[in-house]
């Protein structure tokens, strides 16, 4: 009975915590859609998002790159595959490790902050006070993030994704000696343009998760600093698991659209 | 001829947790006076001030202000309405990412207005008013609580509002600064000649500004009347609260 009620209880945590995220979004598109956007706010975050998330991204990208290529050349050396790495790597970064790794990375820095910042207003009576001044708390915090984030995200996941290729071009080449024509060629021959339209595709979309679940767990931050707290531990969380999930069904619908190979 | 009310609450019932807050309360503001709410610190009198700008529902009962029941509106539709009320909250609430310049001249910009001059204009008016010229590029870190409640009241009158909701406007300061802060409520009355709801516990600015005065208790209005009549009252219960007896003995 006991294990029937706590699977019930987090059950029902689940359905609330998509429901009320759901209800950001749709609240948050209406609002877009019908012009409430304040371009200063929205050239504000951007700088927070897009700009100041740059170093931690392709730092990121770029030793996933690097490492990657390294393992992959001591397997396939023994094979006598080593111009397959550069193809290898590209793929996987462009399909799944800059995104993702981009996504985790972003969730960490901005969406913790963000959640930290919305909930600190929340339970010091700022947005309480927004509201009282007839200012809809969805359009002056959550929509000009929103933007920000649509328009950074996808950015930063190509950023990540290009260091990580340079890396590895970079490991291969010139550290392991891989010849540089034929890990160019392979390159070019596996990776192309629908590669690039997966990145962007899930950058924009992890962009929604991560923006849409921080705002969500900071609007609804209570009890002081300690609720502060938890709400940004749980973004980050909630964020870092929202992005591996939705990727694996992003990455088989998006491969029947674009085939690898 | 008696007045008719601007806001007239009806059987408002609200509950937090297990716990009954407002248990039907009714109440009507006539429009240009000064209510003074009195009441025991958790009676629920800032719930009853948060219902009245929507940012509470009730479990049931109506709130009519202009003809319109607010605790019906959607958050959408409570906006126009909000425009008409200003709150000065506890603790200000004053946005801690903008000076006080910018804090005082958000509802402002937000309603449109974009010639800085105009705005530069009212801000100073609004902070003249509220003697706090001079402090436009602090930080609310940087400000007293008396001042942060200084601005916040600055902000809330700036679009000149219809009533104002002031809870416990006093509460933390020294008898100096809330002297001030009741001096401040009057000459806001008399200028603006707004409606004007107080949540307080503190019985000196309660003499000093109230045309009104209700007692809450057990989550309704026990006693309603003149500050004169609170005076002269022999009821137990509200002479204990004047008084400020707790009721206990110590041996």
């Amino acid at each position: 009975m006991v294990l029937i009620a706590y699977i019930t209880k987090i059950y029902s945590y689940i359905l609330i915590f998509l429901g009320e995220v759901a209800m950001l979004a749709g609240e948050t598109l209406f609002s877009i859609a019908r012009g409430r956007i304040r371009p200063r706010l929205v050239l504000y975050q951007i700088a927070e998002i897009g700009y100041r998330s740059q170093l931690v991204v392709v730092v990121t990208g770029a030793f996933t790159g690097a490492v990657f290529t390294a393992q992959a050349y001591f397997q396939f050396a023994s094979l006598n595959m080593e111009t397959a790495v550069g193809p290898v790597v590209a793929l996987s970064m462009f399909r799944e490790l800059g995104p993702v790794l981009a996504g985790v990375m972003v969730a960490g820095r901005v969406g913790a902050a963000m959640s930290a910042e919305i909930g600190t207003m929340k339970v010091t009576q700022q947005i309480d006070a927004l509201r009282a001044l007839a200012v809809s708390p969805v359009d002056y915090l959550v929509v000009p993030r929103s933007v920000a984030m649509f328009i950074s995200m996808p950015i930063l996941v190509v950023e990540s994704v290009g260091c990580g290729i340079l890396a590895s071009y970079y490991v291969g080449v010139k550290v392991l000696n891989i010849s540089g024509v034929y890990f160019l060629a392979n390159t070019q021959k596996f990776a192309d343009s629908s590669d690039i339209v997966m990145a962007l595709v899930k950058g924009f979309f992890f962009a929604g998760i991560i923006v849409f679940i921080s705002c969500r767990e900071g609007l609804n931050a209570k009890g002081g600093a300690v609720g502060v707290g938890r709400a940004t531990t749980s973004t980050v969380v909630n964020c870092s698991l929202a992005i591996l999930i939705v990727n694996f069904f992003l990455t088989m619908a998006l491969n029947i659209i674009f085939p690898a190979g | 001829m008696t007045k008719q009310p601007l806001i007239q609450v009806k059987n408002l019932v609200q509950k937090i947790g297990s716990q009954e807050i407002l248990r039907g309360l009714s109440l009507d503001i006539i429009e240009g006076e000064t209510l003074v709410l009195l009441g025991k610190s958790g009676g629920g009198k800032s719930v009853f001030l948060r219902h009245l700008i929507g940012l509470m529902r009730p479990v049931s009962g109506s709130i009519l202000f202009e003809g319109m029941d607010v605790t019906q509106l959607s958050e959408r539709e409570l906006e126009p309405v909000r425009r008409h009320i200003g709150m000065l909250f506890q603790d200000g609430a004053l946005f801690d990412s903008m000076n006080v310049f910018d804090n005082v001249a958000f509802p402002l910009r937000e309603r449109g207005e974009k010639n800085p001059a105009i705005v530069r204009e009212k801000v100073a008016q609004a902070l003249a008013m509220v003697n706090m010229t001079g402090h436009e590029h602090k930080m609310p870190v940087n400000l007293s609580g008396g001042m942060r409640k200084r601005v916040a009241l600055a902000r809330a009158i700036i679009s000149p509002p219809a009533v104002i909701l002031y809870d416990e406007p006093t509460a933390g300061l020294d008898p100096i600064v809330s002297d001030s802060i009741n001096r401040l409520i009057r000459r806001l009355q008399s200028e603006l000649h707004v409606t004007s709801i107080v949540v307080t516990h503190d019985m000196v600015s309660c003499y000093h500004i109230a045309d009104r005065v209700a007692l809450l208790s057990e989550g309704r209005i026990y006693f309603i009347g003149t500050p004169e009549e609170l005076r002269q009252t022999t009821d137990p219960t509200i002479r204990d609260f004047v008084d400020g007896r707790s009721g206990e003995t110590i041996y």
